[in-house]
Parts: C-alpha cells; sequence; structure tokens
C-alpha cells in the first residue's frame, strides 16, 4: 500500500505541484486584478445609488445593466466569447495568460455586487455624522465606508475566491492547466480515477482552507 | 449665531408632497441654548438638519455667522461645518474603531495636526469623564458613554455650536440627566451655542434658555422658556407643560366644589415663587383656599410653581383675593375641565 503510494507520487508529485501553481497563480492574479477592478466598481455602484453621495440614476442603471449581463454569461462561453478581447490585452488567448482576463471579466463583476450588499450594511448615521463633521466624500468612503464593512467585504471576497477556483477549472480548455484541468484531462479522459481523487481531494482542501481563513480574519475585524 | 429664514421644506415621494417645514423663521443667539420641541412628525429633526445643510431648504435661508450657508460651494461648506459639532440620537459611532480612534480620525482628516490630535482628545475625554475607556469598543460601552464620545467627537474640533438632534431620546432618565447636565457645563464654561431638538418637556425644563414650539411644521410659539412654562398660548404648548406638570384634579371634587366658590389655577414664577401667596390671602381676605393639585419644578435659572387651588368664599372676597395674587405677581387661570380658562 505505501509502496503504490510513494509509486503515485513519483509519477504524478511534479504534474500535480506543477497543476497546483497553476491554480495559484491564476486564482492570485485574476483575484487582485478583479479586487482592483470590483472594489471601486462596488464602490461606485452603491454610491451612484438613490439617495447616495454621488446620485446619478444613469450611471447607476448602466453599471447594473452591465454587471447582470456579464454575471448572465456562464464562464465557459465567455472564456470563448471574449476570445478576440483576450488576444487584444494579453496578446495571447493560450496558457495562464490567456485565461486571466476572462477570469478578470467574470470575477470583478461579483466582486462588485458583493462589495455593494457589504457597503450598504453601512449605518447611514456614520455616514451621516461624518458629514456634519465636513469630512470629504472621498475620505468618508475610505474611512467610513470601507473601514465599517471590512468583515462583511472579507467574507464576500472568500466566497468569490472559491467562485474563481471553480472558474479556473475551465481554464484548461486554452491550456492554461490547472488542478481542474489535471482532474479532467487525466482522471476523466484517460480514466485515471486516482488522479482525479488526489485533485478533488486538494480542491477540497484548498477550499475548506480558505473558507476558514476568512472566516478567522472577518471574525477579528468585526468589533460589535 | 444661527439663522433661519422663512425655511420651507418639500419632500417629494411618489405621489404627494409633504412640506415637512412651513415658512419657519428662528434666530439662536450666540452663547445660548435653544430648544426646538414638538411631537413626532413635527419637522424639528428636518429643522435641525438644516442648520449644517445635511438637509438642503426648498426655499430660505440659512445662516450661519452672518453667511447664507445656501449659497456656499461644497468645500466652503465643509469648512463652516468643522465649526458646528453635531450630536444624535444612535450616537452614530464607528463600530470598528476604538473610542480613542472615533475621537482621532475625524480630526486627521480634517487636517489637524498629529500631536494637538493626541492632546485634543485627552482634554475633551476628560470633559466628557471617559478617560479610562480609551481603547474601548463602542460595543463595550452603554448608551450614556456612547454618547459622551460623540460628544467629545464633536467638541474635539473646537466648534461654536453644538446641535442635538434627540440626543438623549435613547437614553434612560438617570443618564439623560447626566448627559443634559454635561451640555450644560459645556454651554457656559465652552461658550458653546447649542440648538437641540426633543420631545421631551424635562430637556427643556433642565437646560434651554429658549424654546420653540414646533407642530406640522410651523413653529406655533417660540420664547424664553419661563414664559412658556407660565402661560402656554397654542393647545401643543399647553399639552407640553401639561406632561411634566400634571395638575388635573379628578372630575367629581371639581363638580362637588363647584357651587361653593371658585377653583383656579396659579403660577409662582421666579420672585413669587417665594412668597407664602396663599398664607396671605387667608389672612387678608374672607377665602379659604384649598390646595387640590400642586407642583414645583426647576427651570434652568428659576423655580417654577403651580397650584391648583379651591377658593372658599363670597364673590367679591374671592375677586379680592385674587386681584391680590395678581398683584403679588402670581399668574392666576380659571380652571375648567379638560382645560384651562383665563380669568380676568
Amino acid at each position: 500500500m505505501s509502496a503504490s503510494i510513494s509509486d503515485f507520487f513519483e509519477n504524478w508529485g511534479p504534474d500535480i505541484w506543477e497543476a497546483l501553481i497553476q491554480t495559484f497563480q491564476m486564482v492570485g492574479i485574476a483575484l487582485a486584478i478583479s479586487i482592483l477592478i470590483g472594489l471601486p466598481l462596488g464602490v461606485l455602484l452603491t454610491l451612484s445609488g438613490s439617495g447616495k453621495a454621488l446620485e446619478n440614476k444613469f450611471l447607476h442603471q448602466i453599471l447594473n445593466l452591465v454587471i447582470n449581463m456579464i454575471r448572465s454569461i456562464p464562464f465557459i462561453i465567455l472564456l470563448f466569447f471574449i476570445l478576440p478581447f483576450t488576444k487584444f490585452i494579453a496578446g495571447t488567448t493560450i496558457g495562464v495568460s490567456g485565461v486571466i482576463a476572462p477570469l478578470v471579466i467574470y470575477t470583478a463583476p461579483y466582486i462588485a455586487r458583493l462589495m455593494e450588499s457589504s457597503l450598504l450594511e453601512v449605518d447611514r448615521g456614520v455616514i451621516e455624522a461624518y458629514e456634519a463633521m465636513g469630512i470629504k466624500t472621498r475620505h468618508i468612503i475610505w474611512h467610513v465606508l470601507i473601514r465599517e464593512s471590512r468583515s462583511s467585504i472579507i467574507l464576500g471576497l472568500t466566497i468569490a475566491t472559491i467562485g474563481l477556483i471553480g472558474a479556473t477549472a475551465m481554464a484548461g480548455l486554452v491550456g492554461a492547466g490547472g488542478l481542474g484541468d489535471l482532474a479532467y484531462r487525466f482522471g476523466h479522459l484517460r480514466y485515471q480515477a486516482d488522479v482525479m481523487y488526489v485533485t478533488v481531494f486538494i480542491l477540497i482542501i484548498l477550499v475548506q482552507g480558505i473558507q476558514t481563513f476568512g472566516n478567522l480574519i472577518s471574525a477579528k475585524l468585526k468589533k460589535d | 449665531m444661527i439663522h433661519f429664514e422663512n425655511i420651507t421644506k418639500v419632500f417629494d415621494a411618489k405621489s404627494k408632497e409633504t412640506k415637512a417645514l412651513d415658512d419657519v423663521s428662528l434666530h439662536v443667539k450666540k452663547g445660548t441654548i435653544f430648544g426646538v420641541i414638538g411631537y413626532s412628525g413635527a419637522g424639528k429633526s428636518t429643522l435641525v438638519r438644516m442648520a449644517n445643510l445635511l438637509e438642503k431648504p426648498t426655499t430660505g435661508k440659512v445662516y450661519f455667522k452672518g453667511t447664507d450657508l445656501t449659497t456656499l460651494s461644497m468645500s466652503k461648506l465643509q469648512e463652516a461645518r468643522r465649526n458646528m459639532g453635531m450630536i444624535f440620537q444612535s450616537f452614530n459611532l464607528l463600530k470598528t474603531g476604538t473610542v480613542y480612534e472615533n475621537i482621532a480620525n475625524p480630526l486627521k482628516l480634517t487636517g489637524v495636526p498629529k500631536k494637538e490630535i493626541q492632546a485634543r482628545v485627552a482634554k475633551y475625554l476628560e470633559i466628557v469623564g471617559l478617560q479610562d475607556k480609551a481603547n474601548a469598543y463602542p460595543a463595550k460601552l452603554s448608551g450614556g458613554q456612547k454618547q459622551r464620545v460623540a460628544i467629545a467627537r464633536a467638541l474635539a474640533h473646537e466648534p461654536e455650536v453644538l446641535l442635538c438632534d434627540e440626543a438623549t431620546s435613547a437614553l434612560d432618565p438617570d443618564t439623560t440627566d447626566a448627559i443634559l447636565s454635561l451640555l450644560d457645563r459645556i454651554n457656559q464654561e465652552l461658550g458653546i451655542t447649542i440648538l437641540l431638538i426633543t420631545h421631551e418637556m424635562n430637556v427643556v425644563q433642565n437646560i434651554c434658555h429658549e424654546v420653540a414650539v414646533m407642530d406640522n411644521g410651523r413653529i406655533i410659539e417660540q420664547g424664553k422658556v419661563i414664559d412658556v412654562f407660565a402661560q402656554p398660548k397654542t393647545k401643543t404648548a399647553k399639552r407640553f407643560v401639561q406632561s411634566l406638570f400634571n395638575d388635573s384634579v379628578p372630575e367629581q371634587l371639581v363638580n362637588s366644589l363647584e357651587g361653593s366658590g371658585q377653583i383656579v389655577t396659579l403660577s409662582f414664577v421666579g420672585e413669587s415663587s417665594g412668597k407664602p401667596a396663599l398664607a396671605m390671602v387667608t389672612k387678608q381676605f374672607d377665602v379659604y383656599p384649598s390646595i387640590l393639585s400642586g407642583n414645583i419644578a426647576q427651570l434652568k435659572d428659576q423655580p417654577f410653581g403651580r397650584l391648583v387651588v379651591h377658593l372658599q368664599g363670597n364673590a367679591t372676597e374671592t375677586q379680592k383675593a385674587i386681584s391680590y395674587l395678581i398683584e403679588l405677581g402670581v399668574i392666576v387661570e380659571g380652571y375648567k375641565k379638560g382645560g384651562k380658562q383665563h380669568v380676568s
């Protein structure tokens, strides 16, 4: 038994390791860029709503429409649908760099929505107190809105990260590799069930770890 | 200091317009504590939020130290707002910040130098009596303590005006008294002008110099607290005074006494409250007063008392006694079931 386990890792270890690294790369880079786009987008979406600091009905509805449109497209279709755009942005449509653009387009609007629901939880009264103290809107955004909802934002980002891991599984279709790709190509197409089991097991650990970590940070940031 | 001129505010919800403020003019003098009292929906909250333009008037002008705030650009308005502190019914503190951060962060954001921030936080935490809570989070504080933090946060900007939006309405009676005496001290020691709104008459009674009574978006009565207490003119003002001085007498008693003399309400203000007026009446006239109900309370600077008295005696003697009481400075009103009626 122990021999067969060590045999397995001798055969598959490097491939699994490489796939894991690819998954981390895709999730890490795509998440970072998605946050950079999604967070401000979420703030804009929230603040352009009626009765908010930057109320703008037109902008609000446009943002809503665009976010809903992108979120209606399944990732696997999005991946091919925006191929020309990906080519234009990344110069390639294959490999890890070829999949970052679709991952970001898939995740950023999702993060914006999650941000919106977090930011809407912030007590209107605190914002008003800061307005009454003569504090500028951009300072209120960071020092009140985002600060007060940070615990909820972290939970949202945890959800987004796990969703992103799911999406990277399909990235194999454009040759970006990753754990999902490994499980599909070897586990499913070549009937090597053990590879499938190990990959799924790693994914379970990964998701569990991220969720636990997110919950922990969120609880730590929560002070009430 | 603050001057509202013909303020009207119309909120238009989907199908109908509501007039929250209807041609309101008000002047708050520097150094005073000005109370605006009214039932909920009277428009008082909208009014106090006009003072720093959190709510913009539909028509009318808001002057602060002679400047019309409605004409200012956003950045000029923000500058003006730093000179007006504000506290709220729901305290509105950052949940994620300690007491220290709650006071220090807004100072940082308004460009107060770092060294000065520490000194100010320490100074104002001491004034509100929370020096030992600097590192506590609001969740660990009681309602009264949270309001103290909010007061310290407002004062730390060293404003000339403090606006209080139902600041004691969420607090129990003891805590309310403590916060009120703190506000009074702030007014006296720091010379800060206070505009407060409330639905509790005891707030007005305890600390206000002047009061305006609001009903249905209008100011229906206005003046020195003592005057409004002694002779409320409108029904709403009377009800508020009644809420502190419940001088209603059981109807059966009133009926049984009606034949044998007059029932009057006597209000004692300032000087006259110190005189043994009823004893003097008994000595000088052939009337026998009996007290049916009585109250005395301390207004901000003077005592105020009210008695409902049955004067037993013949009509001429009673009339003489009443004239004498009026001479002494007592305000005499006829008692009427379910309300009061003036006698001349």
